[in-house]
């Protein structure tokens, strides 16, 4: 059976959905708009502006215009706002989309993303700042909480764990966190539609039945850092393909 | 209308293998809204393929090809830079056309 | 409403009534068209639909190939395609027993396509899933189990 499981995962990832929305993403940087008329091609996601080879690989990272530590996200929705003049509100609308409601930051990140493929993760976290949120994330990993006393390490803190079909990858190590991050974002086949990691994360809170965290909410970024610090070294692959 | 579709067509031997992308969401008209509401019907109807002017696959869908749809076949002939052209049709009489050069 | 059918209903020919059906929003334009063969994706039963196919009682044959995995991880996106070493094929078709209408998607093959395609399909749950292929002007079938699974978190 785990054979036909990997014959199934080979036979998706030869047309990945995800491709479409990268070549969205791609025009929709380079395309003027919001009320200042801009492109996003000045947007500095950490490597300087218009710089995206390797940009999300070693991202979350500190940035000094906005004194925070920032994910792919929360950088992006900042570039739209300051480069294109748009409000939070505007670009957090359609964070993510829905049937017939596409969205740009889904395409935006998927290209932002493929940027990055076939480079190394690399998020040291030796910035004070950026180290003070991979610790909270860490916290947070192992933190039980809500209705049925959960935490992420219950499933995800262990070697050889799994939910029905799918392998749960120990993200405490090297290996385990690599192989979870490497592939975001990935499209997910049963959702039909990419999802980003802020979306994946805030939808694991809802799963573990804790209450739903903001789009770009601090402890999503603290998580993003602590395991993109676990997987620092491992090579991207991404866009992803998924159940 | 719609997004672009990704069209690969690569000749090797003297076959040229053709793989299709497209954006679509292949709605099946049997499925319920949040509201309990019939999300009505929305999915590719007819596909067709040409190599310049020959026709090398003409397709009929249903509602069940799922979102997003793939396809790959094989055609003989096609030489590096003739142009492989897909059109499709939706039930609600959208259509898109776009080409690729054979790689 | 109730207006708008009694005038369907009065006129009197079949184009102006796939007219006045489409105008009244009760069918979409695409499905008015003659060559989407709507008998065949409307049937719901695999006689049915080999009836509208006009395909009759297809011969089983070790000749024709239901290709992909087993195994599904997603009934939303199985891969799965038609495949052929029977000579002159003209069209092949995906045929799923168990999902509301049988028929996923029938390709015409013109002369130099091969008898190979491969697609992605919806599956409600597991099923027997049927490759038909036409050879020679004659119809020939084969079948292949794949299983849907349900999933866990997806990764």
């Amino acid at each position: 059976m785990a054979d036909e499981l990997a014959k199934y995962r080979e036979a998706l990832a030869d047309g990945n959905p995800a491709d479409l929305l990268e070549v969205k993403g791609e025009s929709l940087w380079a395309e003027k708009r919001g009320p200042k008329n801009a492109s996003l091609e000045q947007c500095d996601m950490g490597l300087g502006p218009g710089k995206l080879e390797g940009a999300y690989a070693s991202l979350p990272k500190y940035f000094k215009d906005t004194n925070k530590v920032m994910d792919v996200e929360s950088r992006l929705v900042h570039c739209m706002m300051t480069l294109q003049g748009f409000t939070q509100e505007e670009v957090t609308k359609n964070w993510y989309s829905k049937p017939g409601k596409e969205s740009d930051i889904e395409a935006l990140v998927t290209f932002i993303g493929a940027k990055s493929n076939g480079m190394k993760i690399n998020v040291p976290a030796t910035h004070p700042e950026e180290a003070k949120m991979a610790k909270m994330g860490e916290y947070i990993f192992y933190r039980r909480s809500g209705p049925q006393d959960f935490s992420c390490s219950i499933c995800h803190g262990q070697e050889g764990k799994r939910i029905r079909l799918q392998d749960l990858g120990n993200l405490t190590t090297k290996e385990g966190a690599g192989f979870a991050m490497k592939t975001w974002p990935s499209y997910r086949v049963s959702q039909g539609a990419v999802w980003t990691m802020q979306r994946r994360l805030i939808d694991c809170m809802r799963q573990a039945r804790w209450p739903e965290p903001n789009y770009l909410a601090d402890s999503i970024i603290a998580l993003e850092t602590y395991l993109q610090k676990n997987a620092t070294g491992t090579v991207m692959e991404t866009p992803g393909i998924k159940r | 209308m719609g997004n672009p579709m990704k069209i690969r067509a690569a000749s090797k031997d003297g076959v040229t293998e053709v793989k299709v992308l497209i954006s679509h969401e292949m709605e099946t008209g049997q499925r319920k809204d949040a509201a309990g509401a019939i999300v009505p019907a929305w999915f590719i109807t007819e596909l067709t393929a040409k190599h310049g002017d020959k026709v090398v696959l003409s397709s009929e869908f249903g509602s069940s090809v799922s979102k997003n749809p793939y396809l790959a076949f094989k055609f003989k002939g096609g030489a590096k830079g003739e142009k492989v052209i897909v059109s499709w049709k939706d039930n609600k009489g959208d259509t898109r056309t776009d080409e690729a050069a054979i790689g | 409403m109730n207006n708008q059918r009694r005038t369907v209903l009065k006129s009197g020919s079949g184009a102006a009534l796939l007219g006045m059906l489409a105008a009244a929003g009760i069918i979409t334009p695409g499905m008015a068209l003659a060559d989407w063969n709507k008998a065949a994706f409307d049937a719901k039963s695999m006689a049915d639909t080999l009836k509208a196919l006009g395909a009759g009682q297809p011969a089983d044959s070790k000749d024709v190939q239901v290709t992909g995995p087993d195994i599904a991880e997603n009934g939303a996106v199985v891969p799965v395609g038609v495949a052929s070493t029977l000579p002159n094929v003209s069209m092949v078709a995906i045929l799923i027993e168990k999902n509301p209408n049988a028929l996923a998607a029938s390709f015409v093959l013109p002369e130099g396509t091969e008898a190979n395609v491969q697609t992605r399909v919806k599956m409600g749950q597991t099923s027997n899933v049927y490759a038909l292929v036409k050879s020679d002007g004659k119809f020939f079938m084969a079948t292949k189990e794949i299983k849907v699974t349900l999933g866990g978190c997806g990764g």
